[in-house]
């Protein structure tokens, strides 16, 4: 007999029960006529080895391997950089209405007028919001917006007939946007971050020059720190002729408080699935729109929405865009959520979210600062990066605290990101949380920190409870199995 | 609405705490004339306001409730069980991140796992990644791959894929440094004379649609042959659902097999999100782009799960990775798991044979309107092209005093296909459903020019 743990790792391909999709209606014999219809060697001669399991086992199944998972909704998940907040469940229904779920993305025009004015007011927020000219909705995720920009600063460059060959990073950068600029032919020049935590202008200022399309920022940038340079930024990058560009995977901080493109910001990707609600899945969908300046604009992904009186209508050709990123117009399910919140919210709720947001990350931050160095002093924006490098003496690193915050109950911080800081914690509470999950958690810390110097073998060890403990990478890497094979 | 869970109080206190007396002062890093601005956004609404006016928003698109749907073209109206969204939509799928921290995130990995198997036994591949953003993007990634992989710089693409995933590549190559060649189309199928003389040894790959964009099942097994001979790749890009009946494009030697998955489970929902599905044989295993999840064990030696050949990608690899993809579509992929679990191995046949008979009824019963004229004889699965020779204004009209959506005009893409619709027909589709649409056809009038003039359309490009 399987303990009860074995039991519920078995794969789905391991069990067995009978099914017969009796959720479908029968073929009927004459089905198998039709299908001679089809020459012999375009058919399929073996089954696939797809499980066959009753409804029940089914459902059981995923329900048993989804209580294996922390969530927002289970547990405080003070993810860096990630916006790992909490999403009304009000938006989900509404995703779910009909007339928003079962429409087809080829209906005549006639037929989509609610979802068409529905993109067109949400191409309006979020211009109105970001202090841009002009929205596509068309990329799916934070990386494809970076690339549908990227392909725009291209663009536009090419249409005044220059050649420029670089994009400027700064070292804090997510990862995505050197491969982003990488997959549009660009060469990647890292930005050095000064001792204080921000770009430094000097770096900047001899890295400038003809030959750079744009600069691509966060800001806050990664270490949660606010540009306080950004206007001189903004003056060195085009005084050379080259653009800016803003990653929004920061925006949480910045709703009603300042806007990227009164900054300077030349094209803007938000990430829907991080300020604006669209719960982030186990990895997605997300959503991934992209903002310009006017003279940005014609270079925009085809189709775009245009109002004529108050009809709608797509427009499929635009002489100088840069073409199509995916199929159809985008995650349109993401896009309805986001639309929703932002009504629900309003102007005055939005200016909250990124108050309480700062807040939550400037009190843990302070909370904490005797237990964990910081290595940049000054207030924080919505997240801050600690560094655990004072335990290495007793042999523990920021994975083993992070590990160990999972027997407390809670979600681990981002680690060893940004690459710049040695033993990194990133955190990111969230204007979501409240002040008591707040001081839980820094009990919790305050009580791995005690064990580090009584115990650091205990952390070392961690997680103890949760339904496996430490994994081996090593060997899933050297000798991969990526795929079940029936015996 | 309110997401902040703080009282006048606590916000005090944390003020306190700081050490500042007002949110202002935590700003002061930010220049004051950026502080400075209008904002013209409306007032918030609560969730009982809200749901109404939505309702109100959504009721002006015609849904599959309220229509019956002949569209295809990549998104198809399939029946989805109740059981696949009460699971996915499960808190714990739903509102978890990607599974950094695997210790806490093994039913994600685990299920991640399982649809990597499911998408290689359906596709008869030897690994999968856990998803891309959907069959266009995935498409033009399987194209990045194979001029990754050798020095060869052409690509042969097809006038019968789907025009928007030609678009597509074209995107993602804008600065590659790669030709795309297209390979013109014959009685609605790849001119295989033509793809033979195309290839030569600069052919990195060719790609197939399977079926194509016009429903018809190309020669598949000789297109794989001719890319064979010349050493290029076969990149097949696959309607999932076909293949409980369909040869899975492993077995035709497809060495990159790609495609839309919306078709498992997941609502059309205005053309996303749904995921795309990426598999790959053997050798380009360590190339691929985006998340793997793989098995190993936890340090007491039981199965574990864990996100693996991480070197890949962006985090780590950053502008040397394979892709530039982080975010994907885990929880549509998710569906998709679901969806394939409830269907089994008999159920994934019983299905592709409910679409290949009804979408062969549909045809014959429209051949024989008057008007109605054949655009290819060759075999099809669940979607396929016709001419109605009626004014195109005239049938819309029709279609919609008639409760359809659909089918897609084909000259939307080129003026040349005038009076060529594309029909989709799934499992879902009734004789009621059949006797309405020959209704609304037969309730317009023939236009002013036959069908038979359109008869060249097919053999030019397209």
């Amino acid at each position: 007999m399987l303990r009860p743990e074995e039991e519920l790792s078995k794969l789905i391909f391991e069990k067995r029960s009978a099914n017969t999709a009796s959720w479908l209606p029968s073929p009927g014999k004459e089905a198998e006529e039709v299908l001679k219809k089809i020459p012999k060697d375009l058919l399929r001669e073996k089954e696939p080895e797809i499980p066959s399991l009753s409804e029940l086992d089914v459902v059981r199944h995923f329900t048993n391997l989804s209580r294996k998972n922390f969530c927002v909704d289970t547990h405080f998940y003070p993810l860096g950089s990630c916006t790992m907040k909490y999403n009304p469940k009000s938006l989900d229904a509404f995703a779910s209405f009909p007339g928003f779920a079962d429409v087809h993305p080829y209906a005549d025009e006639e037929d989509v007028q609610g979802a068409l004015q529905l993109l067109h007011e949400m191409e309006i927020f979020l211009s109105e919001i970001t202090g841009m000219d002009a929205f596509t909705l068309q990329p799916a995720a934070g990386a494809h917006g970076e690339f549908c920009g990227l392909l725009m600063a291209a663009a536009y460059h090419h249409s005044k007939g220059e050649k420029r060959t670089k994009v400027l990073i700064p070292d804090s950068a997510h990862g995505t946007n050197p491969a982003s600029a990488a997959l549009c032919g660009y060469e990647v020049v890292q930005i050095k971050t000064n001792p204080r935590g921000h770009v430094d202008p000097a770096d900047l200022k001899s890295k400038t020059d003809a030959s750079v399309a744009c600069f691509m920022m966060t800001n806050p940038n990664t270490l949660g720190l606010f540009e306080e340079d950004i206007l001189e930024i903004s003056r060195l990058v085009h005084e050379k002729g080259g653009l800016l560009y803003y990653d929004g995977a920061n925006m949480n901080a910045l709703l009603g408080v300042c806007r990227p493109g009164d900054m300077g910001f030349d094209i803007v990707h938000l990430n829907l699935h991080k300020t604006f609600a669209v719960p982030h899945g186990s990895g997605g969908p997300g959503s991934g729109p992209v903002g310009v300046k006017k003279r940005l604009a014609p270079f925009l992904p085809v189709p775009r929405i245009r109002k004529e009186g108050d009809r709608y209508r797509w427009e499929h050709s635009a002489p100088s865009s840069i073409g199509k990123l995916r199929s159809f117009y985008g995650n349109f399910g993401a896009v309805v959520r986001s639309y929703a919140y932002i009504r629900a919210l309003g102007k005055e709720g939005l200016r909250a979210v990124s108050e309480n947001a700062i807040l939550n990350a400037n009190y843990l931050k302070k909370r904490l600062e005797d237990i964990f160095d910081e290595p940049f002093d000054g207030f924080c924006m919505h997240e801050f990066v600690l560094s655990a490098a004072r335990y290495k003496k007793q042999g523990v690193k920021a994975l083993d605290i992070a590990k160990r915050l999972l027997d407390f109950g809670v979600y681990a911080p981002t680690i060893y990101f940004p690459l710049i800081v040695e033993e990194a914690l990133m955190v990111e509470p969230t204007e979501t949380e409240s002040k008591e999950t707040l001081d839980r958690f820094v009990e919790i810390l305050r009580a791995i920190s005690r064990e580090i110097q009584e115990n650091p073998e205990k952390v070392q060890g961690a997680p103890y409870t949760t339904p496996v403990g430490r994994i081996d990478e090593v060997r899933a890497a050297r000798q991969p199995n990526l795929r079940y094979h029936s015996k | 609405m309110d997401t902040v869970p703080h009282t006048s109080k606590d916000k005090e206190k944390i003020l306190e705490a700081i050490g500042v007396s007002s949110f202002e002062e935590l700003l002061t890093s930010i220049p004051k004339r950026l502080r400075d601005f209008r904002w013209d956004l409306p007032c918030g609404v609560s969730e009982l306001e809200l749901a109404a006016e939505l309702r109100g928003t959504a009721v002006r698109n015609t849904d599959f409730t309220s229509a019956v749907c002949y569209l295809g073209a990549g998104n198809y109206d399939h029946f989805i069980p109740a059981v696949v969204e009460r699971l996915a939509h499960r808190s714990e799928f739903m509102t978890s991140y990607t599974p950094y921290q695997g210790e806490a995130s093994q039913g994600t990995l685990q299920s991640m796992y399982e649809y990597q198997t499911l998408i290689c036994e359906l596709t008869g591949m030897d690994a999968s990644n856990a998803s891309m953003y959907d069959g266009a993007s995935g498409l033009a990634e399987a194209v990045l791959l194979a001029l990754r992989s050798d020095g060869r710089k052409k690509i042969l693409l097809p006038q019968t894929v789907h025009p928007e995933y030609r678009a597509v590549v074209r995107t993602y190559l804008s600065y590659v440094g790669a030709e795309v060649v297209e390979v013109p189309a014959l009685d609605g199928a790849v001119d295989l004379a033509k793809l033979r003389e195309l290839l030569d040894g600069d052919a990195a790959a060719v790609v197939i649609q399977q079926p194509n964009f016009f429903g018809i099942l190309e020669d598949a097994p000789e297109a794989a042959e001719a890319a064979r001979k010349a050493g290029a790749h076969l990149i097949a890009c696959v309607n999932p659902l076909s293949l409980g009946i369909l040869k899975p494009p492993g077995e035709y030697g497809a060495d990159i097999a790609v495609g839309e998955g919306q078709p498992l489970g997941n609502a059309v929902s205005y053309g996303g999100p749904h995921f795309g599905f990426f598999a790959v044989k053997e050798p380009l295993l360590r190339k691929i782009p985006g998340r793997i999840a793989g098995m190993t064990v936890d340090n007491a030696g039981r199965r574990a799960f864990v996100l693996t050949l991480q070197a890949r990608e962006q985090h780590i690899r950053r502008e040397k990775a394979t892709s530039n993809i982080c975010t994907n579509q885990a929880l549509c992929a998710l569906k998709g798991a679901i969806y394939l679990a409830l269907l089994g191995r008999e159920g994934i046949r019983k299905l592709g044979l409910l679409n290949v008979k009804n979408a062969r009824e549909t045809y014959e019963r429209l051949l024989r309107i008057r008007g109605v004229s054949e655009f290819s004889r060759k075999p099809f699965f669940n979607e396929f092209v016709l001419y109605v020779d009626r004014p195109e204004e005239k049938l819309k009209e029709s279609f919609r005093r008639n409760g359809i959506l659909g089918p897609l005009p084909l000259a939307r893409f080129d003026a040349r296909m005038r009076s060529a619709y594309l029909f989709a027909v799934t499992e879902k589709r009734t004789p009621a459903d059949l006797d309405r649409l020959v209704k609304a056809i037969e309730e317009t009038k023939e236009g002013d020019y036959l069908a038979s003039t359109g008869r060249g359309i097919k053999q030019t490009h397209f």
